[in-house]
């Protein structure tokens, strides 16, 4: 704890000794607080209080505009009921399988392709400095913008397939795209290439800070390069894996431009997300308790893995 | 025998065995690059190609007669829904939107990190938590209130409008866009401005206030003139976040002439008519990508230490 605070209160009978300076110390000694008010009155307002709002929201019975009717979790129990409604899928039953599918394989390729390519550029390579910023710069664009790209690249009739073709390859099928089973694979794919570079940078510097001398002695010790990084290395790098985890999971559960860019919904919105879901239900089928419902299913599952985060991370650490 | 070689072979195995693991490194390092490239690479040459060559071509091959007549006719010719004036006034938005939300944003965050480690107060790690737990919520839980909001408050414009002839800017999509993005962004500019001044020596603080130097003027004198890589780092960060935002721009202003840079070009290319023109919609991706890509290049070192800073501690 810094003791500015307490140095302050010492100071202000010094203010006071000068003749009506005692109302401008008053206002000096709650400057601070008063500069950092507008902000934090956001906050409780624009965050704190609209999450509320939403809320009770989902527990009205709002269709194209907002009804404040309170008419029970009527929204919940259809989300619910969606839940099981896999034959045909239902959309939320579809988002949610879809969450569940793209969120494990995102998390686990970025976090298993991150950390490789943090290996492989940790073995003192010439021209890291070019590598580095060319495996980073997807994070640096918007997906509407690089969507284009990938969506031509993964389109059966002018990309990958039609290039192999003309290659020779004529027997390649390559449709993923167009195909509402496969679809969200395709989002899988993109979201890596978004984001493992990003990954990798975090490893690299994790990577980075491990003590020289414990690989050396480990080194000494006969260990092969293998057995130095599944013994020594990676398990040093535990807490880069949580804050890879973390980032990830966020970026999973906000992902919300890739669907559409990407796939537009894909077909008869095969390719939703929790995200989309919400989108559509709110503004396009005129269903606003039950997009509500879902926006709040959304936060508290982020809830339940970031604030646990925040809470070790800002907890006061001995010094 | 084993005794004797053992030492020797190492050394000679070890030299080869190193030559061909350094070519599987760089070859497995060139590979990826090459997939990351991929995109960007099929989005430039494309958007030299004429139509003909895309149809008859391949997709990763130079173009033959290079054009730049897709990025003029993308720039000012393009359909964007039912206008066909190019994408040059939606870059414009973006422009408007970006750099009034980054400067207060950036602004707000400065103060906001020097209050909460010069200025402490009792609870003022609960005001940061609070703050910092808000860049991690999916903004679809804020999304329908503040529509709702903004809705009203453009009302509320309009009649202002009729009343006093000038709106105050309510109701314009610009400034909706701008108040949601420093809104949002504040937790983010707060924590990168809090995690930096943190480091910051606080006797330098206490000696200025011993000297009777006032609040504003310890900022002013002390902090900012120290603030520069942190500056660089928020801004370009916000730079980046909101330039490529979609959301709020779809929700807040997703049709007519107000569209961002975003949805503009979501537009562009999703649109059905006629005969798709691939390589203006490649080069409208280029332009939109333009702003973020060469800030990038120019100081991707700071962009990516905003990314650390955004993804660890606080």
């Amino acid at each position: 704890m810094s003791t500015v605070a307490e140095t302050q209160i010492k100071l202000t009978p010094e203010h006071d000794a000068r003749p009506g300076a005692s109302v401008r110390s008053r206002l000096q000694d709650l400057l601070p607080k008063i500069v950092l008010a507008p902000s934090f009155a956001a906050t409780i307002v624009f965050v704190y209080g609209f999450i509320l709002w939403t809320i009770y929201l989902s527990f009205t019975n709002s269709k194209t505009f907002p009804s404040y009717d309170i008419t029970g979790a009527r929204a919940y129990q259809r989300l619910w009921r969606w839940t099981f409604e896999s034959d045909p899928p239902s959309s939320w039953y579809t988002s949610i399988t879809n969450m569940g599918i793209f969120g494990f394989l995102y998390i686990l390729i970025c976090l298993a392709l991150g950390l490789f390519l943090a290996i492989l550029l940790d073995q003192k390579i010439r021209g890291e400095g070019v590598l580095r910023p060319i495996y980073l710069y997807p994070m640096a664009l918007s997906f509407i913008v690089t969507g284009v790209a990938w969506k031509w690249f993964l389109d059966p009739g002018l990309g990958l397939e039609q290039t192999l073709h003309q290659w020779g390859w004529t027997s390649f099928h390559f449709d993923w795209i167009k195909n509402k089973d496969f679809v969200i694979y395709t989002v899988v794919i993109a979201g890596v290439w978004q984001a493992s570079g990003f990954i990798m940078a975090m490893f690299l510097a994790g990577l980075r800070g491990i003590d020289g001398e414990i690989m050396k002695a480990a080194q000494i010790d006969g260990a092969s390069t293998f057995q130095l990084y599944r013994r020594i290395v990676i398990p040093l790098l535990r807490p880069v894996f949580l804050s890879a985890f973390i980032v990830l999971a966020h970026l999973a559960i906000k992902s919300y431009d890739l669907v559409v860019a990407l796939t537009s919904g894909g077909p008869g919105g095969s390719a939703w997300l929790p995200s989309n879901f919400m989108y559509e239900f709110t503004f396009k089928r005129n269903e606003m308790a039950v997009g509500s419902a879902s926006a709040v299913i959304m936060l508290m599952t982020l809830t339940a893995i970031i604030v646990p985060y925040l809470y070790s991370e800002l907890r006061e650490k001995p010094r | 025998m084993s005794a004797v070689t053992s030492p020797a072979r190492p050394a000679s195995s070890g030299l080869s065995a190193r030559t061909i693991n350094r070519i599987v490194i760089y070859g497995l390092l060139a590979l990826f690059a090459v997939f990351y490239l991929m995109p960007l690479f099929v989005m430039l040459v494309t958007s030299f190609k004429t139509m003909d060559e895309i149809q008859n071509g391949n997709m990763l091959a130079l173009p033959q007669s290079p054009t730049i007549e897709p990025w003029f006719k993308a720039w000012g010719e393009t359909c964007v829904g039912l206008t066909c004036a190019g994408i040059k006034g939606y870059f414009w938005n973006s422009i408007k939107m970006v750099v009034p939300a980054v400067l207060i944003s950036t602004l707000l965050g400065a103060l906001n990190g020097y209050v909460l480690t010069k200025w402490r107060f009792r609870g003022h790690t609960l005001v940061f938590a609070m703050m910092l737990f808000a860049c991690f919520i999916p903004f679809q839980s804020v999304l329908l209130p503040m529509a709702t909001i903004l809705g009203s408050l453009g009302r509320f414009g309009v009649t202002l409008q009729n009343a006093t002839g000038f709106n105050f800017g309510l109701g314009n999509s610009t400034v909706n866009l701008v108040f949601v993005h420093v809104v949002y962004g504040l937790g983010f500019t707060t924590l990168f401005f809090r995690n930096y001044y943190e480091a910051f020596p606080t006797e330098l603080v206490k000696a200025a206030q011993v000297d009777g130097a006032s609040f504003f003027q310890i900022f002013r004198r002390i902090m900012l003139p120290n603030s520069m890589p942190i500056f660089v780092v928020t801004v370009i960060y916000q730079f980046t976040n909101i330039w490529n935002d979609f959301l709020f721009a779809s929700a807040y202003a997703g049709t007519g002439d107000v569209m961002p840079m975003t949805v503009a070009l979501n537009n562009v290319v999703n649109t059905s008519t006629g005969v798709v023109e691939y390589n203006v919609n490649m080069a409208a991706a280029m332009i939109a990508a333009l702003p973020t890509l060469i800030v990038y290049i120019v100081a991707g070192r700071y962009f990516v230490r905003g990314l650390m800073a955004g993804a660890v501690k606080g």
